[in-house]
């Protein structure tokens, strides 16, 4: 009894070595590796604030954004549709972590420029990161005022994006915000200081529910011309090389001086805007595709 | 009693170095899966070059797996979307292949055979039974497999939205190049 045991036993390494499935075997040659979490966010944008996104090397992204009048205007208005801003930007991947973007919007007729670095990148496997780390810095340039000096139309804006995806469908970021505005109206202040929170969920796999708040430092409703905090809700429609995000806000500007220094509409007035981003990403890696040979 | 367990024993060397001796693999963690989409309105193609796959000349086994992430893309955009929308690539990160080779052929001579694998072919966490068709070479002392076949995305439930732009064919041309090395 004891030595029949005992056979099976000394047998048993040979069956096992025997059943091995290959398919094991080719998966402990396979080393561990840092994942990057790839996503975040579908678009460079959240709402009107920059994501933790940013353009692959090659890839430009051109983007036509529009904010319409007030839904309080009424029905002889169409709520706003008859009055239309807009900013056009060319956006373009440097490096897979440097991008450089220009824009014009038609409110106060501005010119603006940024680059934006990817510091950290979150990922999953050995040594992984916990979020994604982004620097964002812009200039705008105000050229309605033909009569002001060149120095009082600039304005400068420094972003830290942070931002973490929790599982396939929640992402979050925080968007601590410094602005210097050279010139400003009469009692407001040149600096501002904000901090950003946004987010997207994933309804599904190609349309999201977005939403971002800027809470500013400034008291600024006391103004002789108050401003408030900037909030939007918006949908992201993702349709493969497009980006459409669908969204409603308080701010008419597109860039960061405009929508967090000089908020004048009200959520509880009707003060709300309907407004779009339309992305288009063109590639302009020279790895060409190649045709089944 | 003591006599058989010393034969048992020998036995057992004997089993195991039989086994050892029997179990020739042959391995390559760098080959190369390329796919195909072609429509009238747009070509696509990505390319993997991690590819991992092992034959075991003795049983005729031969596995194959690799990552999806791993598949390049000349546009950066279409890999985000083919990982995040089509593959799931956070749920279903590999594609395997595990099969038997049919018409084995002799491994100790240099030449060129046709060949095919049945077996257990899986993408997208959905596994399907499939013969693959290859060339398999044999040159000095190393094993090239070749093969060229075809995927339905709906044989693997990777749905494809009707209001997406870019034009995706329902059927994937894959094309797959190892060159496997004895493993010591």
């Amino acid at each position: 009894m004891y030595y029949t045991r005992f056979l099976s036993l000394l047998l048993l390494p040979v069956f096992a070595n025997a059943q091995d499935n290959l398919l094991n075997e080719l998966e402990s040659l396979d080393s561990a590796r840092r994942i990057p979490v790839q996503a975040t966010f579908k678009s460079t944008r959240i709402v009107n604030g920059h994501s933790v996104e940013t353009m692959r090397k090659k890839h430009l992204d051109f983007r036509i954004s529009h904010r319409f009048g007030r839904l309080n205007l009424g029905a002889y208005q169409l709520f706003g549709l008859d009055q239309a801003t807009m900013r056009m930007g060319f956006e373009y991947g440097i490096t897979d972590r440097l991008m450089i973007g220009v824009g014009r919007s038609t409110s106060e007729k501005v010119y603006d420029t940024f680059g934006k670095y990817r510091v950290l990148r979150q990922s999953t496997g050995p040594g992984a990161v916990p979020v994604s780390v982004t620097l964002l810095a812009s200039a705008a340039f105000a050229t309605v005022d033909r009569e002001a000096p060149a120095t009082d139309k600039l304005s400068y804006a420094t972003q830290l994006l942070i931002a973490r995806k929790f599982g396939e469908k929640l992402s979050l970021q925080l968007l601590p915000t410094w602005i210097h505005r050279n010139s400003v109206l009469p009692g407001d202040e040149k600096t501002t200081l904000s901090l950003g929170v946004g987010g997207r969920f994933k309804l599904t796999k190609r349309i999201s529910v977005n939403g971002e708040y800027f809470l500013t430092a400034n008291d600024r409703k006391s103004q002789p011309v108050p401003y408030y905090d900037s909030m939007s809700w918006g949908v992201d429609i993702e349709t493969g090389g497009h980006v459409f995000q669908l969204h409603f806000t308080n701010s008419l500007g597109m860039i960061e001086k405009q929508f967090i220094s000089e908020t004048s509409g009200r959520w509880g007035k009707g003060d709300i805007h309907y407004g779009f981003n339309m992305s288009r990403t063109f590639s302009f890696d020279r790895k060409k595709t190649h045709r089944f040979p | 009693m003591k006599k058989y367990f010393i034969l048992l024993l020998v036995l057992q060397i004997f089993c195991l170095s039989a086994v050892k001796a029997q179990s020739a693999l042959y391995v390559t963690t760098s080959g190369l899966t390329e796919f195909f989409s072609e429509t009238p309105v747009e070509n696509i193609s990505a390319t993997n070059r991690k590819s991992q796959a092992v034959l075991n000349t003795s049983t005729a086994e031969i596995a194959v797996r690799m990552s999806i992430r791993d598949f390049v893309f000349p546009n950066k955009l279409m890999q985000e979307h083919f990982n995040e929308n089509y593959m799931e690539s956070d749920k279903f990160p590999v594609a395997t292949f595990i099969g038997t080779v049919s018409t084995p052929p002799d491994y100790s001579r240099d030449g060129s055979y046709p060949v095919s694998a049945k077996g257990k072919f899986t993408v997208h966490g959905v596994t399907t039974t499939r013969e693959i068709k290859g060339t398999l070479t044999v040159k000095n002392g190393k094993v090239r497999i070749v093969s060229d076949f075809e995927v339905l995305l709906s044989d693997h439930q990777i749905e494809v939205p009707r209001i997406v732009f870019v034009k995706i064919a329902q059927v994937i041309r894959v094309k797959a190049d190892y060159l496997l090395s004895p493993k010591n």
